[in-house]
């Protein structure tokens, strides 16, 4: 695919130089004056969707963004089902964000977050490709006279069945492109499909082997500057005073530049040499209101949450607090979530070129429209005079989707030096400091069973921050942030819980740090399912029953819930023996979970040795998402879904003290790396009838199963992450 | 003869008052023209327009960087561009192989190893060194030598892929 392809293709030549593998990019200013129908390289659109070239090339647009997740691949399959065309002459191109906008959003939501990617969008790009199909068979049934519904499509050829003549789709590409489009457009039963439904390779993997693939950070644009920056890392912040006189004498320095009230940016000729000078820069900041914040002293508001009188209700029945009043046994836990960066492995950055009367910016993003509304509002310009090129994003985890700080700061930079293109990258250490980080809560669960061991109430206190009050606090109704009690629902939406509980109280205290908070991969349901999964355990260690039994009869409404976990417990063999690894004797722990529309659950093996040595040996994971477009694809998210999962159990974190993160780079800020990768088998289920999203719902499920085996290993519960601070040894 | 490389092709431009040094890069030997204590990495993506080598952590720490020296695996983010010369054969992803040949290449193409694919020059580049060291390396052995952070979660497609360049199959 070529990642950087404008439809129009009027100013944004991609070229590529074989000079040392080198690339250039034509660049004449304004790109799209106004977004036409005309398709990729003048080739008339047969709809927004598909574009026919003459030799039977297939391009297919692309709304969302790739990110790794196989989302473009997965698109493309869906479209090209309905259109009957050749996979192999498929390629893929990104309609801008400026086009979406001056074309009505006909390409629709843009935003690659939550799961959403295919979920939200399935029904209208397969009608996509469902009627170009519908258009080239009517061209050619006009062409040969004969009536449409005597000829059919398959391979990107048209038969007419009668005569048996054949025409391609390039050879009527044109006439199908006059015709009106139809308005009542069939869908296949996936039953039938054979593009989509299937493994199929990638469509972006071989540019990622030989160093091509472009990337944000790798883009280059004729005559452009570079820009390193540094913002107060205290939240709220500002300059109080600049000292740039050594590092304006510095090589290749053009400008030492404020951005905004609260960052300083060097543009230089080259990245290292403006990075170099900006740590020459003397800054002394207004450090502010939360000079003094600490990660210890906020621990403390959000442990008084736990018990305060007010809180947001997320989900009710019964009456909780008077069933643990009644209950034979009382079992109570406290457990914890601290922040985590998402650490995407290409840093933040942007380019961006301004003019009093244009801007344009080249962006990683995986929501195009947003940073085309950021760019828009920093440059001070209306957005049909802005434009954004999205560009391949190296990792994206939420981190480059509701927030588009960095766009904001390149245009700021950008509009100092009006008509030259300027690339902001960030450091490592920015891109740490600068977060938008995974929210910190804690969560005291009280749980009463009956003198039969049956759960009688819960009520599940979490208290802490809130996402969308830092990011869209229009969304909070009443005090109530909606999407806090991800997984953990009434029945009917897209993260239930999985359990009927006679009496049962969830709510919610919010109280927010002065810590930016962001959506990271997974959102609220991976603390929820923590929480509630390990405590099942709990619940059911004191009851004295086995989890999975304790757990089943809880279940029967809800058996997608349970047809998940008994895959998994079905595939490890529950209730035997696991074979010894090592001579290490080898436990289990279960989870399950139900988030952005797909039902999960996982088994972790793990071992710990006398010194406390954790060592999680492998996971079975089951998913129900209901049409699997790609199973290979779902199993690929799948296993990145325990890598990020269990980073943040093991090993990562992010902590406040004097007001900033101290966390600054991989060496403190540490994830899961090979040596201590868990062999992942994934079971996918397709019981169809709906389209669940599967890049986030498993990393969930990674921590309380293997808590729960850690658990079953030591007899100690951990409830606090990550688990480098416990002491694991058997208690 | 030592190569300039051509101004338009990727290169900025010729940094003024740096010193000249040569470097043996792909199998060329190049000018460059830069603080002594610019790191390999700034020196490959800003000078030599060789992006396929990525920054990732500038500290040595996350393998995004990873180029052969003299076919050793190196982390060329830390490592200012003072420490290498002429005689120093360095390659980068650009020039592993031709048309992506390289049977680590070949293994990821197979298995759809790359998600994102930001760290995969590097994972790339590490895989191949090691099995230019160790053409057989046990499972262990390959958990051991391959430290390279991905964010996305390739690890176990990562071990396949070079199970499958060295000719070996996949245990339990």
């Amino acid at each position: 695919m070529n990642a950087i392809t404008n439809p129009s293709r009027r100013g944004l030549l991609a070229t590529v130089s074989s000079a040392l593998g080198a690339f250039t990019f034509g660049f004449h200013a304004p790109l799209v004056k106004s977004a036409a129908a005309q398709g990729s390289a003048g080739v008339p659109e047969i709809n927004v969707w598909v574009v026919v070239r003459p030799g039977d090339t297939v391009v297919i647009r692309i709304a969302r963004s790739e990110m790794g997740q196989g989302t473009l691949t997965g698109l493309a399959q869906l479209v090209a089902e309905e259109l009957e065309c050749d996979w192999s002459k498929v390629t893929t191109e990104y309609p801008t964000p400026g086009q979406n906008l001056a074309r009505n959003r006909a390409w629709g939501n843009m935003s690659t977050g939550g799961s959403r990617g295919i979920r939200d969008s399935h029904d209208y790009v397969r009608k996509g490709g469902a009627a170009a199909r519908m258009m080239l068979v009517q061209a050619a049934a006009n062409g040969w006279g004969v009536a449409a519904g005597e000829c059919s499509a398959a391979n990107s050829m048209i038969t007419h069945g009668p005569s048996g003549r054949s025409t391609s789709f390039g050879a009527v590409a044109a006439a199908a492109a006059r015709l009106t489009p139809p308005t009542d457009i069939p869908l296949k039963d996936p039953k039938n499909w054979k593009i989509a439904g299937k493994s199929i390779a990638r469509l972006d993997t071989a540019e990622k082997l030989n160093g091509s693939q472009v990337y944000g950070m790798d883009l280059r644009l004729p005559g452009m500057l570079n820009a390193a920056i540094h913002a107060c890392p205290v939240f709220g912040g500002k300059i109080s005073a600049i000292d740039s006189k050594a590092a304006e004498a510095m090589p290749g320095v053009k400008h030492v530049l404020r951005v905004g009230d609260n960052a300083v940016a060097v543009v230089a000729d080259t990245w290292w040499r403006a990075k170099k000078a900006l740590d020459a820069v003397k800054i002394t900041w207004d450090e502010g209101q939360h000079a003094s914040a600490s990660s210890a002293a906020f621990a403390e508001v959000i442990k008084a949450g736990l018990d305060a009188p007010e809180a947001a209700v997320g989900n009710r029945n019964g009456d909780a607090r008077a069933a643990l009043v009644g209950a034979a046994k009382r079992i109570e836990a406290v457990y914890g979530y601290p922040h985590q960066n998402h650490a995407c492995m290409e840093v933040m950055n942007a380019t961006a070129l301004w003019t009093p009367e244009r801007c344009e910016v080249w962006t990683p993003t995986q929501n195009g429209e947003a940073a085309l509304a950021a760019t828009a509002e920093a440059a001070g310009l209306p957005p049909a005079r802005c434009e954004v090129h999205k560009i391949h994003l190296g990792g994206g985890f939420g981190r480059r989707g509701a927030v588009h700080d960095w766009v904001r700061q390149a245009v700021t930079i950008a509009k100092q030096i009006p008509g030259t293109p300027m690339k902001l990258i960030w450091s490592r250490e920015e891109d740490m400091l600068q977060g938008r980080f995974h929210p910190v809560t804690m969560c005291k669960l009280q749980g009463g069973l009956d003198a039969q061991g049956n759960l009688v109430g819960l009520h599940m206190r979490i208290s802490g921050q809130s996402i969308v009050a830092g990011i869209f606090p229009q969304n909070i109704r009443d005090g109530r942030d909606p999407v806090a009690f991800q997984g953990l629902n009434a029945r009917g939406g897209e993260a239930d819980i999985g359990y009927t509980i006679p009496n049962l109280l969830i709510d919610h205290a919010m109280r927010n740090p002065h810590v930016p908070p962001g959506f990271w991969r997974g959102v609220n349901l991976n603390q929820n399912a923590i929480y509630l999964e390990c405590f099942m355990d709990e619940l059911a260690h004191a009851a004295g029953k086995d989890p999975l039994a304790f757990r089943r009869a809880l279940m029967g409404n809800h058996p997608r819930h349970l047809a998940v976990l008994n895959a998994v417990a079905e595939r490890v063999g529950w209730g035997n023996t696991a074979a010894p690894i090592n001579g290490q004797p080898v436990f289990r722990g279960l989870a399950q979970t139900h988030g952005f529309g797909s039902y999960v659950a996982a088994c972790a093996e793990v071992s710990v040795s006398d010194t406390g040595d954790l060592k999680v040996h492998r996971i079975v994971a089951a998913t129900d998402c209901g049409h699997a477009v790609n199973p290979q694809q779902i199993a690929m998210q799948v296993e990145g879904s325990f890598v990020y999962g269990l980073s943040a159990a093991l090993h990562s974190e992010c902590t406040v003290k004097n007001g900033r993160i101290e966390q600054a780079n991989f060496d403190t800020y540490q994830v899961l790396r090979m040596d201590e990768m868990p062999k992942v088998e994934t079971i996918i289920l397709q019981s169809g009838g709906f389209w669940g999203g599967v890049g986030e719902p498993t990393i969930a499920v990674a921590a309380p199963a293997v808590l729960n085996a850690i658990f079953a290993a030591t007899g100690k519960r951990v409830r606090d992450l990550p688990l480098k601070h416990a002491d694991l040894r058997r208690a | 003869m030592p190569t300039k490389p051509p101004l338009g092709s990727g290169i900025t431009e010729w940094q003024v008052g740096a010193e000249v040094a040569k470097l043996n890069v792909n199998g060329r030997v190049v000018d460059i023209q830069v603080e002594e204590d610019t790191p390999l990495l700034w020196v490959l993506r800003e000078q030599l327009g060789m992006t396929g080598t990525k920054y990732g952590c500038g500290v040595a720490q996350c393998g995004a960087c990873t180029v052969h020296v003299d076919g050793a695996a190196l982390r060329a983010c830390a490592m200012p561009v003072s420490a290498f010369n002429e005689g120093q054969k360095i390659v980068t992803i650009e020039g592993l192989s031709p048309n992506s040949s390289h049977p680590i290449q070949q293994a990821w193409l197979a298995l759809d190893v790359p998600q994102c694919g930001f760290c995969q020059s590097g994972m790339i580049m590490a895989a191949s060194a090691l099995l230019a060291a160790n053409p057989k390396p046990t499972e262990a052995q390959i958990r051991e030598e391959m430290t390279n952070i991905c964010r996305c979660g390739t690890y176990n497609r990562v071990i396949a892929g070079i199970q499958r360049a060295a000719g070996i199959g996949t245990s339990g």
